[in-house]
């Protein structure tokens, strides 16, 4: 430990600690653009200066020493900040009231904090193609303030390395390898760039109008799905508290919204479990060499196997992720049932996803249903957007349920928007297959968590599966460097079963998700693992007292086998439930 | 794919050492002239690099080219001796003539504009050199002679 002073109060802290985080223990907060608890500091910004035994330095990578005397704030320290945002600010566009994170941007709010309304500096700004290519992601150059962010998350915590630094000095741009576009990078549109950027320079493609236009024509019948972790998400954006699950506001929001059906995506998370579950069982007791197997419910992680470790194809779940089964099932069993001409469905879904936007056009098995299956994709944060425009008061609306059939779910479910919860999910239901007994603990405490990589080994009828969960999609190379090494030297298999998601947290922390920062909010602002434990509570709460736990249970899916699928994994289901992997190239150009 | 094992020849003397993307780039622009994009994804390949980090090397540093350089490559001096004595206003005139600033090639890729700090002469300031030739105590008044000589020079070698 490491005494100090901070305005001539006495701290202590782990040595290591930066001055930045030591004062946040004195309830002080030192201004900051660039530092952000997920990524290394980069010293960006240079709002963070501090005085250290009367030199002025930079807070946010100058570590505690003992006897460090620091003070935080005084009249030169502030003129030299305001100076430091005066020229973050003639180089930044004046759009605020035409820029999507207008209201929720760093940069606006402590331009607004340290009164920059005097004299600014000339506008330098450069004007730069806005890229949309990817259409999940929009990147503008000329709203970066380069502080780093995206580029150590793309980079370090992702291992994408789709963004990087180009040029050096006034010149200097994030982008892609040489200034290509991202779509011909190897992003795989996780979003997570957009999430930590604390301007309006990354965000996600907007398809808001799209949906708008469908809900306005009356010859179309609007169907609409909610993901597990928006529910625990939605709420922060009318002020609710992190975690807090609203399912039932969500519902009758999108129902005053217009949207003809109201489905939940967490039936397709049940139906995903149980042909993943008998595609697991199949490959664990019939076809060892199959093994492991990856699942395969995250886009970003389906785009990431494509372009960089296409040689474990053959291990990838051919599950399609429960979105894309909800909108395969819309346009044809339910289409069929209710006697609805397919042709006039549009299945939109909300996801806290930007990845999503991008798979519901990844390839021809889009589109099973004959139609496309999903046409628009939306994020929580779009979704909060329209509820806002459509002015419903989010906070007070009556709680309504989902419509049937798809709109039944399970414990199971639910939690499949979070680290560790599609495992947990596909286990209950495998075991069953495998025993056919139920589990005793539904709970597995080893996989649950921030951990990066999580292991466990769980005992059915006497033979050892062995389990391991990424998260943070950097995390899955050690993974897999394993297998491949077990696989070289002929060696016994590392893992059997393997849960993917690409963001830290998994779904709750996705890039589509609300990115809550205001004035009413504890710094740091943006997604933190404090948040991202809140909204992984709010799901595992749900499953916790929900009557049923297990996908195997969930009574519409059984009927949906009974009418219409046949058996689970047969060919009814592979040919509107499962899908296929290309081999892809890193650069398209 | 002659071309290609070009880059991979060089990824494979410089992979096991740690820190040698430098030399390895300087030794692939060395033999091609510049780094192509195909020669850059190839070193990313082979020495487990990822292409975006090459770029980020690529672009700080103003001594890479990106693109094939002119045939005759024209280095002005600007250290602290030729820039005193007027390489500055050469610069500018090699730029007004060609039509190009420095670190660029002529459309017609005769021509590439560079800066250089001190060539080792300080006692022929102002210098410039091109393709190896040197030409000391130049002036604005010689940049159009340079330039017809090199222009004369590809001329007469395209006729034989």
């Amino acid at each position: 430990m490491v005494k100090l002073t901070i305005d001539n109060r006495e701290v202590e802290v782990d040595a290591g600690t930066s001055i930045l985080e030591a004062a946040r223990k004195l309830q002080i907060e030192i201004p900051t653009l660039c530092n952000h608890p997920d990524v290394d500091p980069s010293a960006g910004c240079g709002m963070c200066i501090v005085r250290v035994n009367g030199r002025i330095m930079r807070s946010c990578c100058t570590p505690v020493a003992e006897g460090m005397e620091v003070i935080s704030s005084d009249a030169e320290l502030y003129e030299v900040r305001r100076m430091v945002l005066k020229l973050l600010l003639s180089n930044h566009p004046n759009s605020c009231l035409s820029c999507a994170r207008s209201g929720q941007c760093e940069l606006q709010e402590m331009a607004n904090t340290f009164n920059i309304i005097d004299a600014p500096l000339p506008n330098l700004t450069k004007k730069y193609e806005i890229d949309d290519s990817t259409k999940s992601i929009v990147f503008d150059n000329s709203k970066c303030i380069l502080c780093g962010r995206c580029v150590e998350v793309c980079q370090n915590q992702q291992n994408v390395w789709a963004l990087s630094y180009l040029n050096r000095g006034l010149a200097t741009r994030i982008t892609p390898a040489n200034g290509i576009k991202l779509e011909d990078s190897p992003c795989i549109k996780c979003g997570q760039c957009s999430a930590h950027c604390p301007t309006g320079a990354i965000v996600e493609y907007d398809d808001t109008e799209k949906v708008w236009a469908m809900l306005r024509n009356p010859d179309i019948y609007t169907i609409v799905q909610i993901a597990p972790a928006v529910r625990v998400a939605i709420g922060e954006e009318f002020g609710f508290e992190f975690g807090e699950n609203l399912t039932g506001k969500t519902y009758a929001t999108l129902r005053r919204m217009g949207f003809d059906k109201v489905f939940d995506t967490n039936f397709g998370a049940d139906l995903t479990i149980i042909e993943e579950a008998t595609e697991f069982v199949r490959r664990f007791t019939q076809a060892p060499e199959s093994l492991p197997m990856f699942t395969s419910c995250c886009p970003a992680w389906v785009d990431l196997l494509e372009k960089y470790h296409s040689d474990m194809i053959p291990n990838f779940s051919t599950c399609k992720s429960p979105q894309a089964m909800v909108g395969a099932l819309a346009k044809t069993y339910y289409a069929d049932k209710m006697g609805i001409d397919p042709e006039k469905i549009r299945v939109i879904s909300v996801m806290p996803c930007t990845a999503k936007k991008w798979e519901i056009v990844r390839s021809e098995d889009m589109k099973s249903s004959g139609f496309q299956d999903i046409d628009v994709s939306i994020t929580t944060r779009e979704l909060a957007k329209m509820i806002k425009q459509a002015g419903i008061d989010f906070r007070n609306i009556k709680e309504e349920e989902a419509d049937n059939p798809l709109g039944e779910y399970t414990g199971a479910g639910t939690i499949f928007g979070t680290t560790g919860g599609v495992m947990t999910a596909a286990l209950r239901t495998a075991y069953y297959y495998i025993t056919g007994q139920e589990l005793g603990n539904l709970d597995f405490k080893e996989i649950d968590g921030l951990e990066g990589i999580k292991e466990t080994t769980v005992t059915i009828n006497g033979s050892d599966v062995k389990i391991a969960v990424a998260h943070g999609i950097g995390n899955v190379e050690e993974i897999l460097c394993r297998i491949r090494e077990a696989k070289e030297k002929g060696e016994e298999l590392p893992y059997h079963f393997i849960e993917v998601m690409a963001c830290r947290g998994g779904c709750v922390a996705g890039g589509g998700q609300p990115r809550v920062i205001g004035s009413g909010y504890a710094k740091p602002w943006g997604i933190t693992d404090k948040i991202r434990k809140q909204r992984a509570a709010g799901l595992l709460n749900e499953d916790l007292n929900a009557k049923n736990r297990m996908s195997h249970h969930n009574e519409s899916v059984k009927t949906l086998y009974k009418e219409y699928l046949g058996e689970p994994g047969g060919d009814n289901a592979h040919h509107l439930l499962h899908t296929k992997y290309v081999a892809r190239d890193k650069y398209k150009c | 794919m002659g071309d290609a094992s070009v880059a991979t020849q060089i990824a494979n003397k410089w992979r096991k050492k740690r820190g040698s993307l430098i030399m390895a780039l300087h030794e692939l622009q060395d033999v091609k002239g510049y780094v192509p994009w195909e020669d850059a994804m190839e070193l990313a390949q082979a020495m487990n690099i990822p292409l975006a980090r090459i770029y980020e090397v690529l672009t700080f540093y103003n001594f890479f080219k990106l693109d094939a350089p002119g045939k005759a490559v024209i280095s002005v001096c600007t250290g602290t001796a030729c820039y005193l004595k007027g390489n500055d206003k050469t610069l500018e005139e090699f730029k007004k003539q060609l039509g190009i600033n420095e670190g660029e090639s002529t459309p017609d890729k005769m021509f590439h504009l560079q800066c250089v700090r001190c060539v080792g002469c300080c006692g022929l300031a102002p210098v410039c050199v091109v393709n190896g030739k040197t030409y000391g105590r130049v002036g604005v008044g010689d940049v159009a002679n340079i330039l017809a000589e090199w222009r004369k020079k590809f001329e007469d070698e395209s006729k034989e």
